[in-house]
């Protein structure tokens, strides 16, 4: 607490605040995400917010920038009380947000985006001129080029966050506020994000950076805040603090960051890839060409920037997506396009997948546990027989698996939606784990999921891994990549740029190789 | 057949094309905004009754056309608070929307008129008389351009103009306009335009309210244009082969036109003729009625070019979590 | 929130909210509409020969509300129960027209497999065009309700009809459905009353589709489809087979209603055979909450709506028969459209009782 007097009473001789909120509190049906929450920002800095998935971050921010309507609480811009019931008022106060989930237009070009909502007049030909000279002005003062007649889809990920940057500067934001910019991006690509906020920063601009990743906090923040669970745990300076105090006060304790194992004993080759293509639904090449391979008892871990074809190596393999190539399960060739390449064919030869997405695609939200401990083996004989689901057994399953995986509360009877992230993904991984499986598919294993259950996610891997099987982990952080895998491959646009051993390698090595720079230029 | 016979036929195309243009621009403000409107053939309806019924009470068309507007307009809205409002199923809204007409057009036009559901027939101001353009009889005598412009060109209904006329418009107010950049937004990611500081209710308010308003013209010239009163259920489907044409149109207003123009032209056929002799096979006048369905089937199987909808058509727009 | 406030205040606050809207209506009109309800109920269950009436078009909404349900829990909105049910007349017609069938029981079963098999070819198209091409099924089935009224015209006008005959309809069947008379005669139904023991299939087509939805595997991997599409293909479940079969037996159920109106009550096929029984569907699947319970119960009240409106227009001509269309209406209205207009705030009161009691 002394760190936030100390940071508060400096703040108060010395510069002006951009933002203060005070006492704001928001609740989603049962749940409290933002709990009295009271923070002040100065100005011409660049403030970060961390905090574990959850911890509330997206919504206080989107309550600053009227996306939702606190239940309690003021806000402050330039020291003037201000109502923000809606966006228009945000960035009628000088406020911009980048959300995490980008707010734009698809089929429109980017000067369409860029004008939307801060159109001059009813025509739209006056607006469209004064925008394309504002844009290649702003591509002069911040190295932020971007064709203005393109059309949004067309463009890359890297680019689209700079159209939404663009439009908050269109709207003369003063103060920005980036939801976990860096998601979607290569290093190199954050990095040059990173050079336009010092850039905005030194024009005056207040940069308001949410992130749950530790590096970016102190390579580029001057103050930090530090939410868990809803509620505001410190604010200090960067430069008083560390990454390991930071840890502990976004948990609540010490945090392990190492996963404890033995070395691996590899057997028998479990799967060949070859030279697998995948195009996606537009026709477009998303694998271009992957070969691997996994060895019995061994974690073969798949780095990368979202986007780069990871998701569709996980659905080809595990049997929703076509493909073409090949690719042996115990030297058996599987079916990538024809009758049997579907996740039930899969299954049957062995393969269990813990998919990326548990939602969407992992569980049926308004199903029961019960039922969900079925999905997708529902053909077995132990969960049906004949035509019929023997419903019986499927409760009396799940009752031993919530035992067995400390789902909380342990009810089968319950819809899976009203179970929190953590135990929703135990529900799926014990479901998949306890096949037993020859190959386990696990993506995003820990996203979106409490501390205590990430520990206990990843000791099941590495008992699964232990017990001679072949795991396939599919992460975009770097740091579960490095704890759990034996060997690591590291993907980019599609292809595979190169392996590594976790013990001869390292993040900048990694983090180069993700951003399809070939060994040699590091 | 002689150029008279052929111009007759194009003259009927024109007719039968006003009412499924009208509603199909109507649809499209409604569809580009992202609600889906399978309501199309009960506001016409309701429409078409109360614009038969004013017209009958005061003798004034114009009384009657308004009459009508206001009753297309208020389905409308009833269309908004269910679907945008209360986020409900736009589809079921649509369906309700229809019963409702085809029901209370009859239950109130009895109760009214006392004569089965109809309204009585109308004549003179009650009705929309066809505007002879100028020079119309001077130049009919001319060799071919004559009858095509007497005949074809001339001697509509007002309406049948301010229909032609909302095609150029349409395209006006959707491609160089503000108001028309945020209405195709609306429609494709709400979720933008609501981050960028305007109200996605009230833009899907304003774009239904166009839909009901041109619905309630296109309804109005059923009753007073093309027929002299109202029968129970007048529509007779129009509404769903305007929903064809949007489709067929890929949701574009100059597209709208020509789909329009050919269903009309499929309907002035069917009218005309019992059977048709096509390369020796006698084809029957129900295959005629048909087709337009059987063309939207094809169209959106994709055998023929892709009908791509506005993205976030169908979906009440909830702010994410 | 409580499961009962869910499956029954919700639909019964919204069905109160239609039929008081209705009953605004013919106040306007200037009946009582208190006198009319009276009417309304008496003419439909007053009697046994209303119970008939009421009973026989209770028995054409279940099949027509069952069919949408299915294909509710696939989240698919099967909008062409009427083109359906109107082919289901044709393969009625065809089959029952085909031989001398022996015995009724012999042509119904054949009947119901003639009918099932052309109400569900006519959904099986758009259901491939949704399933292969991505073709909206909303829009592709209204399409072939059209197609459906256009093709029974032509079918009826020039090939089935009587040689000679001028009315478009076949000649009558040589079978005949025993009657509610003939079965409960101590009931004392009227001859003359339509009920007969297709009833009797319509409340086995009820059991079979909870059987189906709850407890097999095909009703597992529907409603998963339903839920989460992506789920579905995780889980190796096929959308093109649950589209496929979920409309297959949409459509079949569809076709079952023309056992009923074709084979039970006219005994020949005729134009529009399926009176926008169809489309009555709809507002019953909304109703029922996609439930067989909720389907029977909502199908047994437009019964009694159909038959006590029948009625009410005898004794108030004033009150066409089109005010049950708009009853109708608004029941799809308030317990489809409008749905969250109640459910929101009855939601928000039992979380804050909740809160309270906590």
């Amino acid at each position: 607490m002394s760190d936030v007097q100390t940071l508060q009473q400096g703040r108060s001789d010395g510069a002006a605040l951009a933002i203060e909120l005070r006492g704001i509190s928001k609740s989603f049906g049962p749940v409290q995400a933002n709990k009295d929450i009271s923070i002040q920002v100065a100005k011409g800095t660049i403030h970060g917010i961390i905090g574990e998935n959850g911890a509330g971050k997206s919504t206080l921010m989107s309550i600053l920038y009227g996306f939702y309507k606190a239940d309690a609480g003021e806000i402050f811009v330039g020291g003037q009380k201000t109502a923000i019931p809606d966006s228009q008022a945000a960035i009628a106060a000088g406020i911009g947000m980048v959300f995490q989930h980008f707010k734009l237009v698809e089929n429109f070009t980017v000067l369409e985006n860029v004008i939307l909502g801060a159109e001059e007049g009813g025509l739209l030909k006056p607006s469209l001129g004064k925008a394309r000279k504002l844009l290649g002005q702003l591509a002069k003062d911040y190295e932020m080029d971007v064709d203005p007649d393109a059309v949004i889809e067309d463009l890359s990920v890297g680019l689209h966050q700079r159209v939404e940057i663009l439009k908050a500067l269109y709207r003369q934001a003063d103060i920005l506020i980036l939801d976990e910019p860096t998601g979607v991006l290569t290093p190199s690509e954050a990095d040059h994000l990173f050079r336009i906020l010092k850039g905005l920063r030194d024009q005056g601009k207040t940069i308001i950076l949410i992130t749950h990743k530790l590096r970016e906090i102190m390579d580029i923040t001057d103050t930090v805040s530090v939410m868990r669970r809803g509620e505001m745990t410190a604010t200090v300076k960067t430069r008083d603090t560390s990454p390991e105090q930071l840890a502990e006060l976004m948990v609540g304790r010490k945090v392990l960051l190492r996963v404890d194992k033995v070395p691996a004993t590899p057997g028998k080759t479990v799967l060949e890839v070859e030279n697998l293509r995948v195009r996606d639904a537009q026709g477009v090449e998303r694998l271009k060409g992957v070969s691997l391979d996994i060895r019995a008892g061994e974690v073969l871990g798949i780095a990368g920037v979202a986007g780069n074809g990871q998701s569709e190596l996980l659905e080809v393999l595990g049997g929703y997506a076509t493909g073409d190539g090949v690719v042996r399960l115990n030297g058996q060739a599987i079916d990538l396009s024809g009758r049997y390449s579907d996740g039930r064919s899969r299954r049957a030869s062995g393969i269990a997948h813990v998919p990326e997405d548990r939602q969407r695609e992992g569980l049926i939200m308004d199903y029961h546990a019960w039922e969900n401990t079925g999905f997708g083996y529902h053909h077995d004989p132990a969960y049906s027989s004949g035509i019929f689901m023997n419903n019986r057994a499927l409760k009396q399953d799940t009752i031993d698996k919530m035992e067995r995986f400390d789902v909380r509360p342990p009810n089968p009877n319950l819809q899976a939606k009203s179970f929190s992230g953590g135990n929703q993904q135990k529900i799926v991984v014990a479901r998949e784990i306890e096949r037993n499986p020859d190959l386990l598919l696990i993506g995003q294993p820990t996203r979106g999921v409490d501390i205590g259950a990430i520990e206990f996610i990843h000791k099941q891997i590495v008992a699964l891994r232990d017990a001679g099987k072949a795991v396939l982990l599919v992460s975009v952080e770097l740091d579960e990549i490095m704890a759990l895998s034996d060997r690591i491959a590291v993907m980019f646009d599609g292809q595979i740029m190169g392996e590594r051993l976790p013990s001869e390698t390292n993040e900048t090595e990694l983090g180069l190789l993700m951003a399809g720079v070939q060994q040699g230029a590091a | 057949m002689d150029l008279l016979g052929v111009l007759q036929i194009l003259d009927s195309t024109v007719r039968m094309a006003t009412p499924l243009l009208l509603a199909c621009l109507a649809g499209l403000f409604s569809e580009r905004a992202g609600i889906f409107d399978i309501g199309l053939e009960g506001k016409m309806l309701m429409a078409a009754f109360f614009a038969a019924a004013f017209a009958a009470f005061t003798g004034n068309v114009w009384i009657g056309l308004l009459a009508a507007i206001a009753a297309s307009l208020a389905l409308s809205l009833l269309h908004g608070l269910a679907s945008i409002t209360f986020r409900g199923n736009q589809l079921i809204s649509g369906v309700a929307i229809n019963f409702l007409a085809a029901g209370v057009t009859v239950v109130i036009g009895q109760a009214w008129f006392d004569l089965g559901g109809r309204t009585p027939a109308l004549e003179g101001a009650g009705r929309f008389q066809e505007v002879t353009l100028p020079f119309a009889d001077a130049l009919a005598p001319v060799p071919v351009f004559g009858p095509i412009y007497a005949e074809l060109i001339s001697g509509h209904s007002p309406l049948v103009y301010v229909a032609l006329l909302f095609v150029p418009l349409s395209w006006w107010v959707l491609f160089r306009t503000r108001f028309g950049l945020r209405l195709r937004a609306v429609g494709e990611n709400p979720a933008a335009v609501d981050t960028a500081g305007v109200s996605v209710v009230a833009l899907r308010f304003y774009a239904v309210g166009i839909c009901g308003v041109l619905c309630g013209i296109a309804g109005a010239y059923l009753a007073t244009g093309l027929a002299a009163g109202f029968v129970k259920d007048m529509s007779a489907g129009r509404g769903f082969i305007a929903l064809a044409a949007l489709i067929f149109a890929k949701w574009r207003p100059w597209y709208a036109l020509y789909a329009c123009l050919l269903f009309g032209f499929l309907e002035a056929i069917g009218n005309r003729f019992q059977s048709i002799e096509l390369l020796g096979i006698a084809v029957p006048s129900q295959f005629m009625q048909a087709l337009p369905y059987i063309l939207t089937v094809v169209i959106l199987a994709g055998f023929v070019g892709k009908a791509i909808p506005p993205r976030a058509g169908g979906e009440p727009y909830v702010k994410e979590r | 929130m409580p499961k009962w406030v869910d499956i029954l205040l919700i639909p019964l606050i919204n069905l109160a909210l239609a039929l008081f809207v209705s009953g605004l209506v013919v106040a306007y009109i200037g009946e009582n509409p208190f006198e009319a309800v009276a009417i309304l109920v008496k003419g439909a269950v007053g009697s046994p020969y209303g119970w008939g009436y009421t009973l026989y078009y209770t028995t054409n909404f279940i099949f027509t509300g069952l069919a949408v349900a299915v294909a509710f829990h696939a989240r698919l909105f099967n909008i062409g129960g009427e083109g359906q049910a109107g082919l289901g007349g044709l393969g009625v017609a065809l089959v029952l027209l085909a031989l001398p069938w022996p015995h009724w029981s012999i042509a119904l079963l054949a009947a119901m497999v003639g009918a099932m098999a052309f109400g569900a070819f006519w959904a099986a198209i758009p259901a491939y065009l949704l399933a292969k091409r991505g073709s909206h099924i909303v829009i592709t089935t209204i399409m072939f309700n059209f197609i459906a009224s256009a093709l029974l015209v032509y079918l009826l006008v020039n090939v089935i009809k009587v040689p000679g005959s001028m009315s478009p309809e076949t000649a009558r069947f040589g079978v005949s459905l025993p009657n509610a008379n003939d079965v409960l005669p101590w009931v004392g139904f009227p001859r003359s009353t339509p009920l007969n023991v297709t009833f009797v299939v319509a409340l086995l087509a009820c059991v079979a589709v909870w059987v189906l939805i709850w407890r097999t595997r095909l009703g597992y991997e529907i409603r998963a489809y339903g839920h989460s599409e992506p789920a579905a293909l995780y889980a190796g479940i096929s959308p093109v087979r649950i589209i496929m079969v979920t409309m297959l037996i949409s459509g079949g159920l569809s076709g079952l209603m023309a056992i009923n109106a074709v084979m039970g009550e006219a005994e020949r096929l005729v134009l529009d055979p399926v009176q926008g029984a169809g489309f009555v569907g709809i507002a019953v699947a909304l109703m029922g909450r996609s439930h067989p319970v909720g389907v029977f119960l909502a199908a047994l009240l437009f019964g009694m709506l159909y038959q006590g409106g029948a009625e009410l227009e005898f004794e108030r001509p004033a009150i066409t028969r089109e005010m049950i269309v708009v009853i109708q209406a608004l029941v799809i209205l308030f317990t489809g459209a409008l749905d969250n207009m109640v459910r929101s705030p009855v939601e928000r009161f039992f979380v804050n009782l909740n809160k309270r009691a906590a």
